[in-house]
């Protein structure tokens, strides 16, 4: 026996009262710790999708869709550029290097991206099977890509048309698994990369308008950086510019956007513009989350002051055995803490729980490539944070412990 | 002399003085105070306890004056050498019967006697493990009993332990505290208004209110 066994047995002396309690504060931790985690994560996530791209240049629209769209693969495309206008912006000397995309298609809800190899350059993968494209058609495939769909180098699949999944399939021709990447832990891993020409014939073929694409044409190789070679009037979906100086930062935007009839956005600008937005949700949600908290530190201080009314009585009978008043503190504080502790556990495995379940229901999505067993340190300032709530909570209570004199309480009755 | 009180005076705020005759006991010496409900027996109890302080006058067990001694260190001396039998058991509720013993000789810091052995004796051995609520009000009064015993105190101290017993559990209950302040060589002193109880301890003393 002792004075940690002595509060803990006071605590499930009282399960319902107790898990009530343990359960509310619980919840507003959990929502604090998602809150965290996606935070971390999903802040990290992003920057390192939109690493090296100084600046994205598409159509003409929203520019956050455009980076969206472009960056992360997550919405609509706002459309395609001549590849004229295209080339002629990329030979601005403010610009180091441009990779083109072509987005259009998906397997399987998985985008489809026709790019050069610079793009694999630009996220610095690695291969776990296979090689990178060499003819049109070949395709290689991210390693989550791989993973669900199963498929290995040498197999056939065919894409469908839109970004998303349920349109109709290109069956004319198939793309052929050229390589597999090791997983990267960024948005390649959700990918299916392919040549720009690879793109360009599934819809020539689809359209069956290009006739003109000669069969040989397919076995060519394709160009591994700059825009593909054609005599044709070519459309790309949109352009990753790396600038050459930081003047370009001032400039190029500016210039694209007034001067041509693309425009140009900055990943960087416009996610910081997207989490202000998010950001009122979020705050939305901490506030609720600390209002959980608040109610939770109160039904804490109530249950132990109410408790103590009913135990004055053993507080007296605890100083008559040979307690002292400190001990009586000690308990009472204890008992607040360990009330708190538990509700700082359960909170952190809840939010981990949540979020592998929202993670579980996005597998597609951005969030699904969030890993929800990641622990932060920051969870342990929910430990103080829930720790600092008990001890609010008791200090009436622990006074009040203090106060009782055992003569009143034993001979009142 | 194992206890002994001197000159003891203590007024409740607002109300008369209370003065109380002398006491002087022997090892295994029992004693009842007697009195009127509102005389002052129970402050009497509180001071011999050390549950109050006197406004003037000793209370002497052993070497050690009670009336000298402060917080934690008054606590600890009441734990290992005072046992308190209170009118109600007043058990802890969340605890066993073990427990409850068990909790007294942490806080006493004493390992005193064999827990389930003075349970047995006690003749609720066999409850030894069960949660204090299921016991009937005689069995429960037996463990406050216990409780008290369970350091081998130099002085126990009951304070109405039968007002709320049939006379067969009186008996028991009286003899139990005769019988084992003798056995491990404490002081007894029950303040009752209990007619059954003089007719099994023949010392006592009157509280009057004056």
């Amino acid at each position: 026996m002792n004075i940690f066994k002595l509060s803990w047995k006071y605590l499930t002396f009282k399960p319902l009262s107790t898990g009530l309690n343990v359960m509310l504060l619980a919840l507003g931790l959990a929502i604090i710790t998602v809150l965290l985690l996606i935070q971390d994560q999903f802040e990290k996530k992003m920057n390192q999708d939109a690493e090296g791209i100084d600046l994205v240049v598409g159509a003409k629209g929203s520019p956050l869709q455009l980076i969206l769209s472009s960056v992360y693969h997550i919405d609509f495309p706002t459309g395609n550029i001549p590849m004229k206008e295209a080339i002629r912006i990329s030979r601005s000397r403010l610009i180091k290097n441009v990779i083109p995309l072509a987005l259009g298609d998906n397997y399987q809800g998985y985008r489809i991206v026709g790019t050069n190899s610079d793009y694999l350059g630009l996220y610095d993968v690695k291969f776990s099977e296979g090689e990178g494209w060499i003819e049109p058609f070949d395709v290689v495939l991210g390693s989550e890509v791989a993973k669900k769909t199963g498929l290995k180098t040498g197999d056939y699949f065919e894409g469908s048309h839109g970004v998303s999944e349920g349109s109709h399939d290109h069956d004319e021709h198939g793309f052929k698994v050229k390589g597999i990447l090791e997983p990267n832990g960024n948005v390649v891993d959700r990918l299916v990369l392919t040549s720009i020409e690879s793109v360009w014939y599934t819809h020539d073929e689809a359209d069956s308008t290009a006739s003109e694409t000669a069969h040989d044409l397919l076995h060519q190789p394709v160009s591994q950086t700059g825009f593909p070679k054609t005599d044709q009037e070519r459309e790309v979906t949109s352009l990753l510019v790396q600038y050459r100086n930081p003047m370009a930062a001032i400039q190029l935007p500016r210039m694209i956007n007034s001067g041509t009839s693309m425009q140009a956005a900055s990943p960087s600008f416009e996610m910081s513009r997207l989490f202000e937005l998010l950001g009122v949700g979020v705050s939305l949600l901490q506030g609720l989350a600390f209002v959980l908290i608040g109610i939770s530190g109160l039904g804490i201080f109530i249950a132990l002051y109410n408790s103590l009314k009913e135990r004055k009585y053993d507080l007296a009978i605890l100083r008559a055995i040979g307690a002292s008043r400190v001990q009586l503190v000690f308990l009472i504080f204890l008992e607040g803490l360990m009330l708190t502790f538990l509700g700082a556990l359960v909170g952190i495995l809840l939010g981990h729980t949540f979020l592998s379940v929202i993670v579980s229901q996005n597998e597609q999505g951005v969030v699904g490539t969030l890993n929800p067993w990641v622990f932060l340190k920051a969870e342990l300032w929910i430990v103080v944070y829930a720790l600092l709530v008990g001890i609010i909570a008791s200090l009436i209570p622990a006074w009040s412990a203090y106060q009782t004199s055992i003569a009143k309480q034993l001979t009142k009755a | 002399m194992l206890f002994s009180t001197q000159d003891l005076k203590y007024s409740h705020p607002g109300q008369p003085q209370f003065s109380f005759s002398d006491i002087s006991l022997d090892k295994g010496d029992s004693l009842l105070v007697l009195g009127k409900s509102g005389s002052g027996k129970t402050t009497l109890l509180n001071l011999l306890g050390g549950l109050l302080k006197p406004q003037s006058g000793t209370v002497i067990l052993g070497t050690a004056d009670l009336t000298k001694m402060d917080g934690a260190k008054l606590d600890l001396f009441r734990g290992k050498n005072i046992g308190i039998v209170f009118q109600k058991p007043h058990l802890l509720a969340p605890l066993s019967v073990k427990e409850n013993l068990v909790a007294a000789q942490y806080f006493a810091k004493e390992k005193g006697q064999n827990v389930q052995s003075l349970l047995d004796e006690l003749g609720i051995g066999a409850k030894a493990n069960s949660s204090v609520k299921t016991l009937s009000e005689g069995e429960a009064q037996r463990v406050s009993i216990a409780r008290a015993l369970v350091n081998k105190p130099q002085l126990i101290l009951a304070d109405e332990p039968t007002s709320s017993l049939d006379d067969e559990n009186t008996e028991k209950v009286i003899n139990l505290l005769k019988n084992q302040a003798e056995k491990i060589g404490a002081a007894l002193i029950i303040v009752t208004h209990d007619q059954r109880v003089k007719d099994h301890i023949s010392n006592f003393i009157e509280v009057k209110a004056t």
